[in-house]
């Protein structure tokens, strides 16, 4: 990459490339973005407000509890949720059914809201 | 307190902590040089493992191999902690901050406060230096960021101890020993020398063998789980490829400009040579993710333009298995 390729196109961040000069040298410059970058990054960001808007009706119709609809909004998956949470992931996987998250104490509920930053209240509904 | 710690933007978190902190140490050495010297560059492909519901890709080893690596080549003396209490790694920080010693510190990226959120994802092997404390907001130098920044005691405890795959356990490092004597020229050779084994290791996976694969893999990929899931993947190759940190073109820029530095050092033509043409390797990879991302865009659902993307990519694959060949005789 010359220079005067290193692409300047709109983006939230600003990163450091390294490109060769006229000379043939090495040199830094910065980039405020690239559109393909962009463009990949954007969509699978898409990706997942989709799932989480397929999740929210299937919660919505009780197939799935609120704690798979946070899940997704937080961008984590099982295992890095599981992780949060401090246990086997089929134990964190029960509380995806609706009727095994009714019967969580107050205790569970309270970990799992702190792990989203909600309040319990939130998490049990999660049109609040 | 506040320590006067020089605070410079490098392409990738791990290397630019490491420049910077032995900078700091009196021990000048620039990012691509600690990347070269930690045989950064690398391939790997992992079918079997799904990172965001997609294969996972790699562009370098494993987190906190590159420095490891570089550290020992060198004789540099690094003193890692891992903590079970984040009061107590909390602690540690304060006791060596007030001591005038800036700290690296291994952190998730989900809750990096100043990082934009279509940036934040729960990744774990992130690293930037704390170099000092003002009340209870610590100063930090991430770099990556243009500039420095901070973090509250609440928020910094909460990405020391983030969660999931590569959980930084409060992880703190910071050089003990530097030797005053260091044999650059072995370092470099060693170096080089892993590069090639690791990147033309026969390994259908890894280095070039695995941009074959992946290549192959992209053939398939429309008829067996159709575009979107396809377009999907190639994406993923362009975000780890591109992905902040990697100085453009899957780290190959940044090997470039170590190629540069070592040609200086072992007065040798022959790798400034080799520097131009990983730059052009660099280059390709640029355009494959120029086509790549062309083809969300177009939606099109003729299978050709895959396998035109597919066929840049062996392109690719044979450039770098003659570019690591002539390296590895340069050396």
């Amino acid at each position: 990459m010359n220079d005067n390729e290193v692409p300047q196109d709109k983006s939230s961040f600003t990163d450091l490339c390294y490109a060769v000069d006229e000379n043939g040298n090495y040199i830094t410059k910065k980039s405020s973005g690239w559109e393909p970058k962009k463009v990949v990054l954007d969509n699978s960001l898409d990706l997942i407000d989709e799932r989480v808007e397929e999740i929210k009706k299937k919660v919505v119709n009780k197939e799935l509890s609120p704690i798979v609809y946070y899940m997704e909004l937080n961008r984590m998956d099982l295992s890095v949720l599981a992780a949060y949470y401090g246990k086997w992931k089929w134990r964190v996987k029960r509380h995806f059914k609706p009727s095994n998250f009714e019967k969580l104490s107050a205790e569970s509920l309270k970990k799992y809201a702190d792990i989203f930053s909600i309040s319990v209240d939130e998490l049990k509904d999660i049109t609040k | 307190m506040k320590i006067d710690f020089k605070h410079k933007q490098t392409a990738h978190c791990e290397n630019g902590v490491i420049s910077n902190l032995l900078t700091y140490n009196g021990f000048e050495m620039s990012e691509p040089m600690a990347f070269g010297l930690g045989s950064g560059i690398f391939f790997v492909y992992l079918p079997f493992i799904k990172v965001n519901y997609a294969p996972g890709f790699s562009f370098r080893p494993q987190p906190g191999l590159i420095f490891k690596r570089m550290s020992k080549r060198l004789g540099i003396k690094i003193k890692r902690q891992k903590f079970r209490n984040p009061k107590a790694a909390k602690k540690a920080l304060d006791e060596k901050l007030k001591n005038n010693i800036p700290v690296g510190l291994q952190v998730g990226v989900f809750n990096l406060t100043y990082f934009p959120d279509d940036y934040r994802f729960h990744f774990n092997a992130h690293n930037l230096v704390v170099y000092g404390k003002e009340k209870d907001t610590y100063l930090i130098s991430d770099p990556v960021m243009e500039n420095m920044t901070t973090l509250s005691s609440k928020e910094l405890e909460t990405v020391r101890f983030a969660k999931g795959v590569y959980a930084p356990k409060g992880q703190m490092y910071y050089p003990i020993e530097i030797p005053k004597e260091v044999d650059f020229k072995k370092a470099i050779k060693k170096a080089i020398r892993a590069t090639c084994r690791d990147m033309l290791a026969p390994v259908p996976i890894v280095g070039v063998k695995g941009i074959r694969t992946v290549a192959k893999s992209i053939k398939k990929w429309p008829k067996k789980i159709g575009t979107k899931k396809t377009n999907h993947y190639l994406g993923q190759i362009v975000r780890m490829q591109e992905e902040i940190g990697t100085g453009g073109g899957g780290f190959r820029f940044i090997y470039g400009a170590f190629l540069q530095e070592v040609s200086e050092i072992l007065n040798n033509d022959e790798f400034r040579k080799l520097s131009k043409e990983i730059t052009d390797i660099g280059d390709l990879w640029r355009d494959f993710a120029i086509d790549a991302s062309r083809l969300y865009k177009n939606r099109s659902v003729e299978f050709d333009g895959y396998n035109k993307v597919a066929d840049k990519l062996l392109v690719i694959a044979d450039k770098e298995e003659d570019f690591y060949k002539k390296l590895k005789k340069a050396i």
